[in-house]
């Protein structure tokens, strides 16, 4: 624990808890009827992306998937106009045009997240082109699941990066299962690592319950491809605590599982560290889980006031259009 | 004038773009050091090196996911499908990913791609490398779809895509690469979404693009001859569609006639035509007539392959039988 200040303590912990709060109110604005939809809710895995986002620039690029609201939290998205969008509301990130499946703040870097398993990873490659190109030293980070592993993009996409060696750390938020189907059931080679070995970059597992070590690992790969060092893998195991959506009723593994997961959550285990090494004390962790609570019900109070789209915004944004003059002019 | 090829003109605008704008780089298969299949980029790698001209992997989809990545942080790329037969390679990235990107972030992003590829018939290459798709993308808002049938077309429409700021599907024809046409010396763009009137006349309104508008002027030569005057529109924009030249020349000529090579269930006609009625149905003396590929996979047999696609002929009879 000795490389973590208290400021910084604050921050993961803070954030972790918005990212898991902000789930939990997602599910009980579905479950009360005020929100519809598909939610695909990161609950559980918070480590990951808190502590791969801590280790970037707020100039750098990521691409988030379909479970991505905590992406977008940690990408530095507004909490009340992340949940205005999750409610399809004009006050949304994307105006309410994007949903949960597309929960993004394109304006914070974050290029997308996507309904489509797999769908992002061609965007990161041509990212860390454009960075390449314009010869900046940002990266990409592009996160995807154990799923999008076994699409045909996911080696396209790996192959064009490690043969260009793009700046671009590819993290993989293994949660077990690709909906229903586990790693065992979809992949003929369960170690994931495995999967980067013909694309001629790095890779390295690591536990993605933990935001320390998410934050190192991650630091470490970015600090290499700012130097040119071309991109990494890193699988983070993790685990979503809800189903795959919230229709789905988890017949394909135990409660016993879900609790060996859960004795190790992310925010609890980080927090009892934090007490533990005299960084935090409980009182700071419940000042934490308080500021938190107000902030997210905040949101929520924010998003459900918001107004819906007005109907002329139906046909904006298709496409750009000029504000003054043509290019023909 | 001075006349130079399809190819060359493409390749002029090519050329040209790249020294205006350091943004604008080129990426695809076996564009660099070959220069292309059909020859389009030829001498590119070698005038601007190979990290703004890029040969990929056979990846389509990735060339076609990197390219939207590229465009959204600052570049303006121009990728290469080879054949418009392998845009089903791709196509999730086209229509889920690069056409709707803008929209579903609330237009905080602006999409200058341009994706080139080739298609139609005329090569006996059968069924893969034959096709004439343009029709499918016509079903996705967000794209524009861009057919040029004239050298001088080619070049000022390739140069307007690079500079747009939505993303662009420029659809070439491999029959046309080696046709010549007047093509300015100079600097100039070609509007996208705007029709051009390619011959006017007062009789019969035939809207043709790509290959087919050479053979509908060429029918349109024929049966000046014999004293019918068609007027032959090329739309040079299939999304969005320059309804209003199109409809303003049937308001006057009372026919529509729609030439199409790609199959006919389904295909650019339907669409045309459908939007003449919408606009001028009072105008019409005839029902509207649709000449189009036959509906089958590409034959490999030279004598099936022109069996399968119009020709001036044909559309020479049809206007003949539409007029009688």
């Amino acid at each position: 624990m000795k490389k973590i200040n208290k400021s910084e303590a604050r921050f993961l912990l803070k954030q972790m808890m918005e990212i898991r709060k902000f789930e939990e109110a997602v599910m009980d604005l579905l479950a009360r009827g005020i929100a519809d939809g598909g939610s695909h809710l990161y609950a559980g895995e918070e480590a990951v992306a808190v502590g791969a986002m801590a280790a970037i620039r707020t100039d750098d690029y990521i691409t988030s998937t379909h479970r991505g609201h905590g992406h977008a939290i940690a990408k530095g998205g507004s909490l009340p106009h992340l949940m205005a969008e999750i409610l399809g509301k004009q006050t949304g990130v994307c105006k309410g045009k994007g949903g949960s499946l597309h929960l993004a703040d394109v304006s914070q870097g974050n290029l997308g997240a996507n309904g489509v398993v797999g769908g992002s990873l061609g965007i990161a490659a041509g990212a860390g082109l454009s960075i390449r190109l314009r010869a900046t030293d940002q990266v990409v980070l592009c996160f995807f699941g154990d799923g999008a592993t076994n699409t045909g993009l996911f080696h396209e996409a790996l192959n064009m990066t490690g043969r260009w060696s793009l700046p671009v750390i590819f993290i993989c938020e293994n949660n077990l299962y690709g909906m229903s189907v586990s790693v065992e059931r979809a992949c003929a080679v369960t170690d994931l690592t495995q999967k980067a070995v013909p694309y001629r970059m790095p890779a390295e597992c690591l536990d993605g319950m933990d935001v320390l070590a998410v934050r190192e690992a991650v630091a470490r790969r970015v600090a290499a491809a700012r130097k040119g060092g071309g991109p990494a893998f890193l699988v983070a195991n993790t685990y979503r605590y809800y189903g795959h959506s919230r229709s789905d009723p988890r017949v394909y593994r135990t409660r016993e599982e879900e609790k060996n997961w859960k004795d190790r959550d992310c925010i609890e285990q980080f927090a009892a560290r934090l007490v533990k090494a005299g960084i935090l004390t409980q009182a700071e962790v419940d000042e934490c889980d308080r500021e938190t609570a107000a902030a997210i019900a905040a949101a929520v109070e924010f998003a459900i006031q918001s107004p819906d789209p007005a109907p002329e915004e139906l046909y904006r944004d298709v496409y750009y259009e000029a504000e003054e003059g043509s290019i023909y002019a | 004038m001075r006349e130079i090829t399809y190819r060359q003109a493409l390749n002029e605008a090519l050329a040209e773009e790249m020294d205006r704008d350091p943004s604008v780089f080129l990426m695809g298969e076996d564009i660099a050091i070959y220069g292309g299949a059909y020859g389009v980029t030829a001498g590119l790698m070698q005038r601007f090196g190979e990290e703004r001209v890029r040969d990929t992997a056979i990846s389509e989809a990735a060339i076609i996911g990197a390219g939207l990545g590229a465009a959204i942080t600052g570049l303006r790329p121009v990728v290469e499908i080879m054949y418009v037969d392998f845009m089903g390679i791709c196509l999730e990235q086209v229509n889920n990913q690069v056409a709707k990107i803008r929209y579903m972030f609330g237009g905080k992003t602006r999409v200058p791609l341009v994706i080139r590829t080739e298609g139609g018939a005329g090569r006996t290459l059968g069924a893969h490398h034959s096709q004439s798709l343009e029709a499918w993308f016509l079903h996705i808002p967000g794209l524009k779809v861009v057919m040029p049938s004239t050298p001088a077309d080619a070049k000022g429409l390739l140069k307007s895509a690079i500079r747009e700021e939505n993303p662009i599907l420029f659809i070439e024809h491999k029959m046309l690469y080696n046709t010549k046409g007047p093509v300015p010396e100079g600097e100039y763009l070609v509007p996208i979404g705007r029709a051009e009137v390619k011959r006017p006349g007062r009789d019969v309104t035939i809207v043709a693009h790509s290959r087919m508008l050479l053979f509908a002027l060429e029918a349109a030569e024929r049966l000046a001859g014999e004293g019918i005057e068609a007027e032959v529109i090329d739309p040079r924009t299939l999304l969005p569609l320059d309804i209003e030249t199109i409809a303003a020349s049937v308001r006057r000529t009372h026919r529509a006639v729609l030439v199409e090579e790609g199959t006919r269930t389904g295909g650019t006609g339907a669409e045309i035509g459908l939007q003449i009625m919408e606009h001028c149905f009072d105008y019409l003396d005839a029902p509207i007539r649709r000449i189009a590929g036959a509906d089958v996979p590409m034959p490999k047999s030279p004598v099936l392959e022109k069996l399968t696609i119009p020709d001036p002929d044909r559309i020479y009879r049809e206007v003949r039988e539409l007029l009688a």
